[in-house]
């Protein structure tokens, strides 16, 4: 142990707040930890296995670090129409990492989420949740180049 | 600068925000001199984002499209230039019915004043000064039904409620927009989030609930800023209290999982366990969130409801289908020149949608998938059927929450059936044994045909466990998951068989049944596809080797010269 949860003691430790809680951790961290997860199950009084249950339901939970960059590649209906899938190979081979995957160096994280709702704009991805939209080739590695070089 | 110039408003949604608005902002902030610019929601036309809009002296209002953040740009907006003008297109304007959108793209979502001056809460004030009788009486006159897909009636969902005689009863604003490629509910939030308000405090005092959730997606941070704002600013003025009640309005963020729009799965959820739903009944108006009296209603509907009241039922049943009353939004993406969100009248033609208003080629469009991954495609043959909750519904397609994606004659459908029931599969919770088993098995054999394993017994298991996944399942996603496989394999059998028996994808589209190959003729040697090549499959004579290659189409992007193709698989190049 040793991190500081001070930031859970805003929320109201009853069991409807447990997701709650769990957001709040990965605001902060990045990420659920296991430690996270004890700290967490302690706040709410919940049993450990239980809240690993509730954070293993939901998509948003991440539980391995995540790099400086988060590239979410879009493949909601209108995107994958226009050829998300083709984003997403083009970024696995320029940074070398699979979907899901953080890079040594955790400067990117890359994953696929279901619709970031700018459909108008397909194909998207988003970086730490900046939407880039209409993208083909040349446009994506011109964002990809531009976060290296920040 | 022009001096005519009143008032700067910009689009600054998430769609806008995407277009690159924000830099156009600030540029166009540098430039006036730091003149107050009035930040609107979308108003619609997403296809034109960053938009500008000038309101002059003269009381005109000219609007820009695609402004971009450079200085020649800006310089012909401030000078009210020419360029760059924008109309509505007269024949989507003809077709379209701005009532819930009536403020989107208008108004500031963040000034109350603003949303007061132009007849908010007019609603709320003539619903308070009636009683809660007439009132819901009133709802269900008008005809209005749920417009998260269901399409229960709205009135009678409210009745329930509000019979209960419990002290404490809870009212649910489903804001978990799931179905990929739908964003009614968030432009609506983000452009509107008052009249969204306004709806629900009608219904609490309708209804007497004591408590509001708004249970809305944790992927779009610019509706949950936009509501809170003006949460605080409806306790600010104490509207909240209503019938001596105070009102508590929690926004309460999803976490990521689909099958958290079904009502009983969603109350799970904001009990902070995992979002299964359950057995009904007993209905979530006997017992729902924490065992109190429940109704959920969607963001959609709620946001239809200030408007209904202040103009009456009988004004809002004029508009719409025999079943089906009022206006809907629909969100419209995919293979289209004007994607966007437009309200229509219910009982418009699809053909007058996707193509009057869409833009869409009807050339080139071969179907319209409607509900998102649990609705169906419509084949362009189809094109004059109705769009209401019943007329949908006979072709197997449903209306669902308004996600409209248009689909090319260039896509393949069984590659679509695949995509969506592996959006399905994954949605499952596992609670039922159809869907979490039933939609995986449906998901591996589209990927074997799609792949070029299929063989022709493949298509009898998929209509064989469509209907039992759909018998089997507990919940919404489940019955309706099939749905994509079923309509596509009702009007688009030919393309089943022809990757079945042929092993061909006639659109190109299928990676296994391709071969993508240089045409040597009019290839230039630039080279840029040899050191372009992820898995060096392009020889140094300019010829890719097939068995390497990923179909990856980067050679294919990066081609100066669009020599390079995808071809049927074996067939070789024919440059005719």
């Amino acid at each position: 142990m040793g991190q500081n949860y001070d930031y859970l003691k805003k929320i109201t430790p009853e069991a409807s707040n447990l997701i709650r809680g769990l957001q709040a951790v990965q605001a902060q961290e990045g990420y659920v930890s296991d430690e996270s997860i004890i700290a967490v199950a302690e706040y709410f009084n919940t049993p450990v296995v239980e809240t690993e249950g509730v954070l293993s339901f939901y998509a948003q939970f991440k539980r391995s670090k995540p790099g400086k960059y988060q590239i979410c590649v879009c493949d909601g209906t209108a995107c994958h129409i226009k050829g998300s899938s083709l984003i997403l190979d083009w970024i696995i081979t320029e940074l070398g990492i699979a979907d899901g995957e953080t890079d040594t160096a955790g400067l990117f994280s890359l994953e696929t989420v279901a619709c970031l709702g700018c459909c108008s704009l397909a194909p998207v991805l988003s970086v730490n949740g900046k939407v880039f939209g209409n993208l083909d080739r040349k446009a994506t590695m011109k964002i990809l180049k531009e976060f290296k070089q920040k | 600068m022009n001096d005519k110039i009143k008032k700067i408003k910009i689009g600054m949604a998430s769609c806008g925000i995407a277009a690159g608005a924000d830099d156009v902002m600030a540029l166009l902030k540098e430039k006036t001199g730091n003149m107050a610019i009035t930040e609107v929601g979308c108003f619609g036309h997403c296809y034109c984002e960053p938009v500008v809009e000038i309101e002059t002296t003269d009381g005109e209002s000219i609007i820009y499209s695609h402004v971009a953040a450079n200085e020649k740009s800006i310089a012909n907006v401030l000078a009210l230039g020419e360029e760059g003008r924008f109309e509505v297109n007269p024949k989507r304007k003809a077709k379209e019915l701005l009532k819930v959108t009536r403020l989107a793209g208008v108004i500031d979502p963040t000034s109350y004043e603003e949303y007061l001056d132009n007849g908010g809460y007019v609603g709320l004030k003539k619903a308070l000064a009636m009683s809660t009788e007439k009132l819901i009486d009133e709802v269900k006159k008008s005809g209005l039904r749920g417009r998260g897909g269901g399409g229960f009636p709205t009135g009678m969902k409210w009745g329930f409620l509000a019979a209960k005689k419990t002290e404490q009863k809870i009212l649910i604003c489903n804001a978990d927009e799931g179905d990929p490629g739908a964003f009614m509910d968030r432009s609506l939030m983000e452009s509107v989030p008052h009249q969204v308000l306004e709806g629900m405090l009608i219904a609490a005092y309708a209804t007497g609930s004591t408590r509001i959730f708004i249970y809305c997606r944790a992927e779009y941070p610019l509706a949950i800023k936009h509501l809170n704002i003006a949460i605080e600013q409806i306790k600010e003025h104490k509207l909240n209290i209503i019938d001596g009640r105070d009102i508590d309005i929690f926004v309460k963020e999803g976490a990521g999982a689909f099958v958290c729009g079904e009502e009983t799965a969603l109350i799970h959820s904001l009990e902070g366990q995992r979002g299964t739903p359950r057995f009904r009944p007993p209905f979530p108006t006997d017992s729902g969130w924490k065992g109190y009296p429940t109704m959920i209603n969607n963001v959609e509907t709620f946001g239809n409801i200030p408007y209904l009241i202040a103009e009456g039922a009988e004004s809002y049943a004029s508009v719409g289908s025999e079943g089906s009353k009022g206006t809907k939004l629909f969100a419209l993406a995919g293979d289209l020149d004007n994607p966007g969100l437009v309200e229509v009248p219910m009982g418009i033609s699809l053909r007058e949608i996707v193509f009057d208003i869409g833009g869409a080629n009807p050339e080139t469009t071969k179907a319209v998938q409607t509900g998102g991954p649990s609705g169906g495609c419509i084949p362009v043959e189809l094109f004059d059927s109705l769009v209401d909750y019943d007329s949908l519904k006979a072709l197997g397609a449903i209306m669902g929450s308004g996600g409209m994606i248009i689909i090319g004659k260039n896509r393949c459908m069984v590659e679509t059936a695949r995509y969506f029931l592996d959006f399905t599969h994954r949605e499952s919770c596992g609670k039922c044994t159809f869907c979490r088993v039933g939609t995986k098995r449906m998901f591996e054999t589209l990927e074997r045909i799609t792949a070029g394993d299929g063989v022709p017994e493949d298509l009898d298991f998929l209509a064989e466990m469509g209907p039992k996944v759909i018998k089997g399942s507990l919940c919404g996603l489940g019955q309706t998951a099939p749905n994509p496989v079923l309509a596509t394999l009702r009007y688009y059998r030919h393309e089943y068989e022809a990757h079945v028996n042929n092993k061909q994808c006639d659109v190109l589209s299928c990676d296994n049944l391709v071969d993508v190959n240089i045409d040597q003729d009019k290839c230039i040697k630039c080279k840029l596809c040899i050191k372009n090549c992820p898995v060096d499959a392009v020889s140094d004579d300019f010829v890719i080797d097939n068995n390497k290659c990923t179909r990856c189409n980067t050679c294919i992007e990066v081609c100066p010269k669009n020599t390079i193709f995808r071809v049927k698989k074996g067939e070789g190049f024919s440059s005719e």
